[in-house]
């Protein structure tokens, strides 16, 4: 009866009795979510346009933090380091495209997926060799990145909205909003529809394979900065950090790898589920630290009943 | 009747110069030889077929035209110029659009949508531009959208604008695909196989879109058929092919006529 009680009835009590803790939580849950949304859509972008699962995804966010930061360190001012670091990502995106997908057009997509195995092990190399292993501080100040905290007071309570969360959520919103003008109101976002549908058919119409999968992984590149930026300000910028693309898995499978709104909406649920059910029932119930497994669960639950995620494009078969 | 500065066709069209030459294509895939020495020409406004049994080398000829594939010997001239080995994209963005044997569709795309990617090469806007939706790029999307309304209208497929083209049936995916390549306002239109599959209604439907496009819109048009009959109906001149090697070339009555392809099609033994 208590456990019935503790799941059906005392979560809601205490959302009503203390609304501003419920309001935290959802804060909390948007601005996690808002980044799980702009991690999914790297993947869904670059699966869209070439039937790639791009496993190194987590590695390039670690990558662009740990460039930013080490450009820093090297006594570069820290603007011309960010624009510095998209460089980076550009040349990444270039010689990915030359060294690893244009050789392998074709190919099964698990050959394909190997492939991204490889390159985000090249990269972990790449990375330590240059900037070294040791955790490191993300330069967070430096790029006028606000600290502080703004405190409501809603119903007599408390509500914290630290600076940083805040323009977490704008520039993600922002970049989430640009991106999906991009795709459904330009020549090029059409091209990159397009041409996940049908190579042969994408060439016939003027579109070039090579231009599309660079721009598509060099977008995934500045997706894999923010995203560094924004996480890399909270938990330091270390190898660990390519966690938090993992955590965009179970938003793939929930919105589907297809489908663009399918990333957005599903990251966001996510985010706030996550945080909800870690305040009101995880840590009650089971003594919390529910965080790190919730999405996944909510993820096979949801592909019981529709194995093409929320919002995957239904798959039928004609025989 | 013909020469290089262009004919009159027996109904009495006048046919433009010559848009379009294949100087003695060679292509060989390691030790097979899909086409031997083959040269013909293609003029402005004429409606050019190939014709030849299964395995002749049609398609790869098509593919050669649309820069699919890349002749081992020989040369493609088109507008008067050598045209250097090129991309598929690069040809397309020539002026030469294609469609496919076997349909290449964005199937989860809508029929408009689908169209639209036909404008891909008329779009030059910056990509700025075009995000903000502004000037130029606003300009070019109306004009674009005007052109694919009137093909749209043209192919008589209003009805299904906004359906996922997956969910259509092939007749009518056969139709969507002439309109995504008529959307490029093509100097050259490449139609593989435009009738393949079709039952007798769909292929006079198709006949008269095609005929109508070349009217209309005085497209050029080179075409691969099996169906004979619709063949010698529609098409200008005939480039008959087989075993890779060029067997006849002319107008349908001329080609008719000529022993070599009647053998081929009614199956003479090959030495």
């Amino acid at each position: 009866m208590d456990l019935l009680r503790d799941i059906f009835i005392n979560p809601f009590v205490e959302m009503a009795a203390m609304p501003d803790l419920f309001l935290q939580t959802l804060w909390e849950g948007l601005v996690s979510g808002v980044l799980y949304a702009l991690i999914a859509l790297g993947f869904v972008l670059i699966f869209r346009s070439s039937r790639i699962f791009n496993f190194a995804q987590g590695i390039m966010v670690v990558f662009a933090a740990l460039t930013l930061v080490g450009l820093y360190a090297y006594g570069i001012p820290a603007w011309i380091a960010v624009l510095l670091t998209l460089g980076v990502m550009f040349v990444l995106a270039v010689s990915i495209e030359r060294v690893v997908l244009r050789p392998l057009v074709g190919q099964p997509d698990i050959i394909l997926f190997m492939a991204t195995i490889g390159v985000s092990l090249f990269l972990i190399g790449l990375g330590e060799i240059i900037f070294g292993g040791e955790n490191k501080q993300m330069i967070t100040s430096e790029l006028g990145i606000p600290t502080g905290e703004t405190l409501l007071e809603p119903w007599g309570g408390l509500l914290i909205l630290p600076h940083l969360d805040i323009t977490v959520v704008v520039v993600g919103g922002v970049l989430v909003a640009a991106l999906l003008a991009f795709l459904n109101y330009t020549k090029m976002g059409r091209a990159i529809r397009a041409l996940g549908d049908d190579h042969q058919a994408a060439l016939s119409v003027g579109i070039s394979l090579q231009t599309i999968w660079v721009l598509v992984w060099f977008i995934a590149g500045i997706i894999a900065l923010v995203t560094g930026i924004a996480w890399g300000a909270r938990a330091g910028v270390s190898f660990a950090l390519e966690v938090i693309a993992y955590k965009a898995l179970p938003v793939l499978m929930l919105g589907g790898l297809e489908s663009i709104t399918g990333a957005i909406v599903g990251g966001l649920m996510i985010g706030i589920l996550e945080k909800l059910f870690d305040g009101y029932w995880g840590y009650p119930i089971l003594g919390g630290n529910t965080e790190t497994w919730f999405a996944f669960v909510l993820a096979l639950i949801v592909l019981l009943f529709r194995p093409q995620g929320l919002f995957g494009e239904r798959i039928i078969e004609r025989v | 009747m013909k020469d290089t500065e262009g004919y009159v066709t027996a109904d009495g069209r006048q046919i433009g110069g010559v848009l379009m030459e294949m100087k003695n294509i060679t292509l060989k895939f390691g030790g097979v030889t899909a086409i031997s020495d083959i040269s013909f020409d293609v003029h402005e406004g004429e409606i050019r077929a190939i014709i030849g049994p299964n395995g002749a080398g049609k398609s790869s000829m098509l593919n050669i035209i649309s820069g699919f594939y890349t002749p081992t010997v020989g040369e493609v001239w088109y507008k008067g110029a050598k045209r250097p080995p090129m991309k598929p994209y690069e040809v397309a963005r020539m002026g030469v659009a294609r469609t496919f044997q076997n349909i290449a569709l964005f199937e989860g795309m809508t029929v408009l949508d689908n169209i639209m990617t036909g404008r891909l090469t008329h779009m030059n806007a910056s990509i700025a531009a075009q995000a903000i939706w502004w000037g130029k790029a606003r300009n070019e999307e109306m004009e674009n959208r005007e052109i694919v309304e009137k093909v749209i209208d043209f192919l008589e497929i209003q009805a299904i604008r906004k359906t996922p083209v997956g969910r259509l049936p092939y007749g009518l995916k056969k139709r969507v695909e002439l309109a995504r390549a008529l959307a490029a306002e093509p100097s050259i239109l490449l139609l593989d196989e435009p009738m393949a599959g079709m039952n007798v209604e769909e292929k006079e439907d198709m006949s008269r879109f095609i005929l109508d496009v070349n009217d209309e819109f005085g497209t050029t048009i080179c075409l691969i058929e099996h169906d004979m009959g619709v063949v010698m109906d529609l098409s200008d001149r005939v480039v008959v092919m087989d075993y890779g090697k060029k067997i006849g070339d002319g107008t349908p009555d001329e080609v008719r006529g000529n022993q070599d392809v009647i053998d081929a099609y009614l199956g003479v033994p090959h030495d």
